[in-house]
């Protein structure tokens, strides 16, 4: 069990996110995305909170701020996506065009 | 290795599998809801990783928060906007599908390099453990008490940020505007284009 270890597994799901943010076509699908890059950024404050700081814990600290954010940041994008949904009927992420020039 | 180790190491192997098989089920799966559920599983997996890392609060946190709220949030979500329909085709997806995985893959690399080769101070104190909740309290309303009002705050606004945004707004009078319904529906980039075909008491 190594600080190493969390790393790169944090690494890999961060990865995975960004694949998923970029790729995926279903707006309910990227905001699940943005949920897997923000949890590999807490996986990597909770193993550094470990490694290197175990006594102050402010590792967890920071992470219960970012599970706060998050939760905040997932009312807001579902909002936005219904109120897409119900403006332009579709939830397909190449539609959404509104802010190009 | 003692018992005390295998146990953790095998534990660890175990919650890496699942998280990173249901990540990747949460990315390709086909259906959304498969989706949702998988990143219940995610999170789930996401919550015994913290638990190997000695943070109890944080673990049980993330259950209640992630678990309990955001992926109930995202069903309700899916549940929503459930709309069975084909995507239109768009011509060179594979080529942008596969440009983002090498783009992925090769972060992943470099992440991983900076990982491995970084000297890290590690420190040996051993970790507050059960003391944790009372260390984090300490910080939250001495060293964190701005953020933590501030984190209120945003709450708050996100709150009525979620109202505002997903509240249907209907447009009283219809004919006062002087377009017909018709009309109004082509026009696609209008600010609020209103469905106001009634069905509501």
């Amino acid at each position: 069990m190594q600080l190493e270890y969390f790393l790169t597994i944090a690494a890999a799901l961060f990865c995975i996110g960004i694949f998923g943010l970029v790729t995926s076509r279903n707006a309910i699908r990227v905001l699940m995305s943005i949920e897997l890059m923000l949890n590999a950024v807490n996986l990597n404050l909770m193993a550094f909170s470990n490694y290197l700081d175990p006594a102050g814990v402010r590792g967890q600290v920071f992470t219960v701020f970012v599970i706060t954010i998050a939760a905040a940041e997932a009312a807001v994008g579902l909002a936005i996506v219904l109120s897409i949904y119900r403006n332009r009927d579709t939830i397909d992420m190449e539609q959404f065009n509104l802010l190009k020039w | 290795m003692n018992l005390g180790e295998g146990v953790q190491l095998v534990s660890f192997g175990l919650l890496t599998a699942l998280m990173l098989g249901s990540a990747l089920g949460v990315v390709l799966a086909q259906s959304v809801v498969y989706s949702a559920f998988l990143l219940g599983l995610t999170f789930t997996g996401m919550a015994g990783l913290y638990l190997l890392l000695n943070a109890d609060f944080v673990a049980a946190a993330q259950i209640l928060v992630y678990v309990g709220a955001v992926n109930v949030l995202i069903l309700f979500g899916v549940m929503l906007v459930n709309k069975q329909m084909a995507f239109e085709k768009v011509p060179g997806l594979a080529l942008r599908q596969a440009t983002t995985g090498l783009v992925c893959a090769g972060l992943f690399g470099l992440l991983t390099t900076v990982a491995l080769t970084t000297p890290w101070m590690l420190s040996t104190t051993t970790p507050a453990g059960d003391g944790a909740i009372v260390a984090i309290a300490q910080h939250l309303f001495s060293d964190f008490l701005l953020p933590f009002e501030v984190a209120s705050v945003l709450l708050l606004m996100a709150l009525i940020g979620a109202i505002v945004l997903a509240r249907r707004d209907l447009l009283m009078d219809n004919s006062a505007t002087g377009l017909s319904d018709d009309l109004e529906l082509k026009l696609p980039e209008r600010p609020k284009a209103s469905l106001s075909s009634g069905g509501e008491p």
